[in-house]
C-alpha cells in the first residue's frame, strides 16, 4: 500500500484520509454543459473528500442512460460497475455481499427506477442495502432523445412525444411504501442541501434513496415542467435546513418538535445531522407524517425537499447474514471447503 | 409358469397430493437395500392437489434402469386413471387396485388383485382418521411386499430413514405394511411370475436426487453466494442448498461464509450472482427455462464483462411455459449463444447424480479460471428424481480461483496492470476485487465497449481485438472442460453420440443393438460445450454416428454440425421430445430407423465395412482428470 499517512504541517488540502480532492475525482464528463447531474457528481466528490472517506472502501454502481454514466466522473480510485438498464440493485446486492465492510453509492436515473427497473428498485429498498441510492430525476429519457418517463407529470407536452396523460410516479413515495429507511428529495440546483443531504446518506446504514431533481438541458427544460430549473427554482419548499457535522458523541432524537426547533437525528456511524424544521410539525422518523408531506405537496404541485424520511435502527442486509469478520471474498480454501471426513457424513445421508 | 425374478417395472397410479411418494419411495428403497439395481421415476402433473400422477419403479438384475415403455405390475388408486392404468398392464401382468373403486376388469389376460385399502386401514384403531388416507398407501406396499417378494426388513430401514429414525410414524406406517402383507398372505393367490430376490449389485452405491447432489458439490466448490427464484424442476437445488450449507459450512463462532438470497425474479437472481461473482465469490443461480430466458441479458453480460458464474438449468419441456413438470433437453442451442451479438456459452453437461455433485464444484473452477459464465444443464429426470450412484467423492484437487491480483501483488507491479489485457496469450486476463485496498487496483467494469484498461471506448480496432481475445479464450476453455467418457466398443462400425441423462436408455440400447440386431455401436457421452479433442477423434471414427437428444429439432446434431461441418452428412439425428424419461426402446427403434435408410444409402455394407476397418482398437473408458 502506498497510500500517504497525514502528516503534521501537511498542506491544508489533505483531508483525514490524507488524500487530496483531486485523489476524488473522476474522467471528464461526457454530459451536457449545464447537465444537473454534473453538479451532482461535483458534490459526490466534495462530500466524500470532506468525510474523509477512502475511495476504495467505497463501491460505484449505476443502469444505463444519462444518469448511469455519472460515476465515470467521479471517484477514479473506486471499483466501479455501470451494468444493464433498470438492474443496478441486484448488480449492486451480490457485489455488497464480496466485502461487506464497503459502502455502495448507486447512481440511477427515473427511466433506470421509475420505469424499467421499479421491481429491483423497490425490492433493494425492502432489504435494506447498504448503499446510496441517487435518481438523478429529469422526467425525460435523454440517451435516447427526448421521450417521457414514468416520472414525468401529467400534461407536459414534449416535442414528437406529444401530451402526457399518465400520472407520474413519485421516487420518494415508493421508496416509503417499501419501508426504506432513508428517503430524501433535492434540487440539483440547491447544491448545499444536495450535499448535506449526501452527507447524511453517506452515513446512514442501510439503503438511503435520494431523488434529486435534475434537470436535462436538452429535453425537458421548459419553464413549466417539474424538472426544469425554472419550475424547482419557483416551487422548491423545503422541509428543513439541514448541516452535516463531524461525528461525536451521538445525540437521541427526541420525540416531539416544537416549531422552529432544532432537530438532531444521530447516524449509525454515530455522526448526526441538525435539521431545521420550517414545519412545527414535521418529524422525519414518522412514516405516517412523511407520506402525508409527500401527498401534500403532490396536490399543492410543490417539490418537498429535504429529509423525508429516516429510521436508524434497522439493520443493513449484510448485518442480517450473520457473515464472519473477514470479507467473504478474502476467504480461502480452508474456510470454504468442508473438511474430507464430511464427505463420508453426506454418503451416509444418502439412502 | 416360469419365474421372472428382478426385472419387472412397477407403475403406482395415484392422485397428486394424496401422499403416495412416502410409500412409493419406501418401495424404491428397500429394493435398493435388497441390493437389486433399481430406479424410481415421478411422472406427475403441475398440480398441488387433484390430478392423477404415476410412479414409475424398474428393477433389472442386469443394471438397466432407464425408464420401460411396459409395466408388468400396475398399481391402481385413482379411480380417475384406473381405465387407463388397467389397459397399461403388460400381458401377463399383474394389476393390484383399492377395491372401494368400482369399476368393471375388462381384463382376463392378467392376473387381477383388489386390496382392501380402506378396511385394512380403519381396523387398526391407532390411526387417527385424519391419517388414514396417508397411511392407506402403505397397504399397497405391505401387499405388494408379500406377492412379489419385497423384504419387510428393508422396509423398516426405508421408513426410518424417511422419518430419521422417528418411531411413531416408523411403526404406523410399518404396522399398515405388515396389516397389508398378512391380509394377502391369507386372502389371495400368486397367478403372476414376477419375483424379487436379494442381490449384491448396489453395494458401495447411495441414492440420490441430482439437484441436492448439485447443491452439495457446489458446498465442497466452496459456494459463498447463490441468489435465485423458485421454478419446476430446479427449485429443490437452491432449496438443498439452504439444507446442506448450516450443518457443512458450521464454524466455531456461529458466523456464515455463505449468503443464500431468494430474488424477486429470476432478473434479480443473476443479477445479484454476477455482482457477487465480480466482487471474488464463487458465486451461482439455478433455474430452468423460462428463468433462464429472463436471465439472458444478464448472461450476455456477465460473458462480455468476462465475469464467473455458474448458472444451473434444470430443463424442463419448453418452448413457454410448456409441460412444466416434465423432462427435456431443450435448452442446449439456446444456452450455447446466449445473449444478443457474438457470444459462445461453456457449457458443462452432466450425465449422471455422481456427476451433478463432481460438477458442482469444478464448475466453480472452471468459471473463476476462464472469467465467464459456466452453464451446467441438468434435466428434470436426473434433478428430482432419485438415482443409484457411486459415492460422492472428496475432490482431489484444490480451488481453482484463477487469475486474481491481491493487494501486495498490484503493489509488486507497481500498479502496472490492466483488467483486459491478454499478457500470458490465452486469452485471459487478470482481475481483482473491490475490498482490493491498493489505490491502483480498482477498474470500472461496463457491458459498453471497453479497452484493455475497462474505459470506456467506441474504437473500432480495440472492438476487434477484445472480441478476438474473446473467441480466443474459448478456444482456451477446452482445455478447462471435462472430457467425454467413452464406452468403447470393439469392432463398433456406428457411433453414438448422447449427453446429459440419456445415458442409461441409450446404454441399454446399444446392448440390444449388439445382442437383438447384430450392430455394435460405440458410445459416447458429450460432458461440455466446447468439444474436447476426443469428440473431434470420435466423429472422424466412423461413418455414421447418431445423435441421441430428448427434443425436436436434434440440438446438440445442431452444434456438431457446425463444429465438424466437414462430417455433416454422418451425423444422423435421433432426437424427441415428449416429456417422458428416455426409454431404451426409443433410442434403439430411432437408431434402427436411421441406420436402414443410411445403410441404403451406402448400398447396405460400405459404410460399416470401412468403420470397420478403420476402429480395430479397444479403448478404455476415459474420464477427464482436469
Amino acid at each position: 500500500m502506498t497510500q500517504p499517512l497525514p502528516m503534521a504541517g501537511a498542506a491544508a488540502n489533505v483531508n483525514l484520509a490524507g488524500l487530496v480532492k483531486n485523489d476524488y475525482r473522476g474522467n471528464p464528463s461526457t454530459l451536457c454543459q449545464g447537465c444537473g447531474h454534473n453538479s451532482i457528481s461535483n458534490q459526490i466528490i466534495s462530500v466524500m473528500y470532506e468525510m474523509n472517506i477512502v475511495p476504495e472502501n467505497v463501491i460505484k454502481f449505476s443502469g444505463i442512460g444519462c444518469s448511469s454514466k455519472s460515476p465515470t466522473y467521479f471517484l477514479n480510485r473506486s471499483f466501479g460497475f455501470n451494468s444493464l438498464h433498470g438492474r443496478m440493485p441486484s448488480i449492486a446486492t451480490g457485489a455488497l455481499f464480496g466485502d461487506h465492510t464497503l459502502k455502495g453509492i448507486g447512481v440511477s436515473g427515473d427511466g433506470d427506477t421509475a420505469s424499467i427497473g421499479m421491481g429491483q428498485f423497490k425490492h433493494v429498498v425492502r432489504r435494506n442495502l447498504n448503499m446510496v441510492y441517487i435518481v438523478e430525476n429529469n422526467g425525460v429519457y435523454g440517451l435516447t432523445k427526448g421521450q417521457f418517463s414514468a416520472t414525468a407529470e401529467k400534461g407536459l407536452s414534449l416535442k414528437k412525444q406529444g401530451f402526457n396523460q399518465y400520472m407520474p410516479v413519485d421516487i420518494c413515495m415508493e421508496a416509503l411504501a417499501s419501508n426504506a429507511t432513508f428517503v430524501a428529495r433535492s434540487f440539483a440546483g440547491n447544491p448545499k442541501q444536495v450535499k448535506e443531504l449526501l452527507k447524511a446518506a453517506m452515513a446512514h446504514n442501510g439503503i438511503a434513496v435520494l431523488d434529486i431533481i435534475s434537470p436535462c438541458v436538452t429535453f425537458n427544460n421548459q419553464d413549466n415542467a417539474y424538472h426544469s430549473y425554472a419550475w424547482g427554482k419557483d416551487h422548491e419548499e423545503p422541509l428543513h435546513d439541514i448541516t452535516y457535522i463531524a461525528p461525536r458523541n451521538e445525540i437521541i432524537l427526541e420525540e416531539e418538535m416544537k416549531e422552529g426547533e432544532i432537530r438532531e437525528v444521530s447516524l449509525h456511524d454515530g455522526s448526526i445531522i441538525i435539521l431545521k424544521n420550517l414545519d412545527k410539525d414535521y418529524n422525519p422518523t414518522d412514516r405516517f407524517e412523511a407520506i402525508r408531506v409527500l401527498a401534500e405537496a403532490q396536490a399543492n404541485d410543490w417539490l418537498a425537499t429535504g429529509l423525508i424520511y429516516i429510521q436508524t435502527d434497522k439493520p443493513s442486509l449484510t448485518d442480517t447474514y450473520n457473515l464472519v469478520n473477514t470479507p467473504l471474498n478474502r476467504l480461502e480454501e480452508a474456510d470454504l471447503r468442508p473438511a474430507p471426513d464430511m464427505i463420508d457424513k453426506i454418503n451416509a445421508l444418502m439412502f | 409358469m416360469d419365474k421372472v425374478v428382478n426385472d419387472f417395472s412397477i407403475i403406482v397410479g395415484t392422485k397428486n397430493g394424496s401422499g403416495s411418494s412416502t410409500a412409493n419411495n419406501t418401495i424404491l428403497r428397500a429394493i435398493f437395500k435388497m441390493g437389486i439395481p433399481v430406479s424410481g421415476k415421478n411422472l406427475f402433473p403441475s398440480n398441488i392437489q387433484g390430478l392423477p400422477t404415476w410412479y414409475t419403479i424398474r428393477a433389472n438384475k442386469d443394471g438397466f434402469t432407464a425408464r420401460r415403455e411396459e409395466q408388468e405390475i400396475v398399481i391402481a388408486m385413482n379411480p380417475d386413471s384406473f381405465a387407463r392404468d388397467l389397459a397399461s398392464v403388460a400381458v401377463g401382468g399383474a394389476f393390484y387396485y383399492s377395491d372401494d373403486i368400482r369399476q368393471p376388469i375388462t381384463r382376463a389376460d392378467i392376473a387381477v388383485y383388489p386390496m382392501p385399502v380402506k378396511q385394512i386401514v380403519r381396523s387398526d384403531p391407532s390411526i387417527p382418521s385424519d391419517f388414514r388416507d396417508l397411511v392407506g398407501n402403505m397397504v399397497y406396499v405391505g401387499v405388494l411386499a408379500q406377492m412379489i417378494g419385497l423384504d419387510l426388513e428393508k422396509i423398516y430401514a426405508a421408513l426410518s430413514f424417511h422419518f430419521k429414525g422417528k418411531q411413531k410414524p416408523i411403526d404406523m406406517n410399518l404396522n399398515t405394511v405388515k396389516a397389508g402383507a398378512e391380509w394377502a398372505k391369507a386372502n389371495l393367490e400368486k397367478k403372476d411370475p414376477f419375483y424379487l430376490e436379494s442381490m449384491n449389485k448396489t453395494d458401495g452405491l447411495i441414492m440420490a436426487d441430482g439437484n441436492t447432489a448439485a447443491a452439495i458439490g457446489s458446498i465442497f466448490g466452496g459456494v459463498q453466494f447463490t441468489a435465485w427464484y423458485p421454478i419446476t424442476p430446479a427449485s429443490s437445488l437452491a432449496e438443498a442448498l439452504n439444507d446442506y450449507l448450516p450443518s457443512l459450512r458450521k464454524r466455531e463462532d456461529g458466523k456464515n461464509t455463505y449468503a443464500v438470497i431468494q430474488a424477486e425474479d429470476e432478473l434479480a437472481a443473476i443479477g445479484m450472482a454476477i455482482g457477487a461473482g465480480w466482487s471474488g465469490l464463487r458465486s451461482m443461480t439455478s433455474t430452468s427455462g423460462p428463468g433462464l430466458s429472463l436471465m439472458t441479458e444478464f448472461a450476455g453480460l456477465a460473458y462480455y464483462a468476462e465475469i464467473p458464474i455458474v448458472v444451473w438449468d434444470v430443463q424442463r419441456i419448453g418452448p413457454s411455459t410448456g409441460l412444466p413438470t416434465r423432462t427435456s433437453q431443450g435448452d442446449l442451442t439456446f444456452v450455447n449463444a446466449i445473449g444478443h451479438g457474438d457470444t459462445q456459452a461453456v457449457i458443462l453437461l452432466p450425465g449422471s447424480v455422481n456427476e451433478c455433485f463432481e460438477f458442482g464444484l469444478r464448475a466453480f473452477d472452471v468459471a473463476e479460471q476462464l472469467q465467464t459464465p459456466v452453464f451446467v444443464l441438468s434435466d428434470l429426470d436426473m434433478g428430482m428424481n432419485q438415482w443409484m450412484s457411486k459415492p460422492f467423492q472428496y475432490p482431489d484437487t484444490a480451488m481453482q480461483r484463477g487469475k486474481v491480483l491481491w493487494d501486495k501483488d498490484i503493489e509488486e507491479l507497481k500498479g502496472n496492470w490492466a483488467r483486459y489485457l491478454d499478457k500470458d496469450g490465452d486469452g485471459i486476463a487478470y482481475r481483482t476485487f473491490p475490498g482490493n485496498r491498493h489505490p491502483m487496483s480498482s477498474y470500472f467494469t461496463r457491458g459498453t465497449g471497453h479497452d484493455e484498461n475497462a474505459r470506456y471506448t467506441e474504437d473500432s480496432a480495440m472492438w476487434v481485438k477484445n472480441m478476438d481475445r474473446l473467441k480466443k479464450k474459448y478456444e482456451t476453455a477446452r482445455k478447462y472442460v471435462p472430457a467425454p467418457i467413452l464406452y468403447t466398443k470393439p469392432e463398433a462400425t456406428v457411433g453414438i453420440i448422447g449427453f446429459g441423462s440419456t445415458e442409461a436408455a441409450i446404454l441399454e440400447a446399444v446392448h440390444q443393438l449388439e445382442t437383438e440386431h447384430g450392430i455394435k455401436a460405440e458410445f459416447l457421452r458429450v460432458r461440455a460445450i466446447p468439444f474436447t479433442q476426443e469428440v473431434t477423434d470420435f466423429v472422424n471414427k466412423y461413418d455414421q454416428v447418431f445423435v441421441v437428444e430428448q427434443n425436436r429439432d436434434g440440438q446438440l446434431n445442431q452444434i456438431l454440425t457446425v463444429a465438424y461441418p466437414e462430417k455433416a452428412v454422418s451425423f444422423k439425428s435421433v432426437a424427441f421430445g415428449d416429456g417422458m424419461p428416455a426409454s431404451a426402446k426409443w433410442v434403439r427403434e430411432g437408431i434402427l430407423a436411421k441406420y436402414a435408410a443410411s445403410a441404403k444409402l451406402n448400398g447396405g455394407t460400405s459404410a460399416a465395412a470401412k468403420a470397420r476397418s478403420t476402429t480395430g482398437k479397444s479403448r478404455s473408458v476415459k474420464a477427464a482428470k482436469k
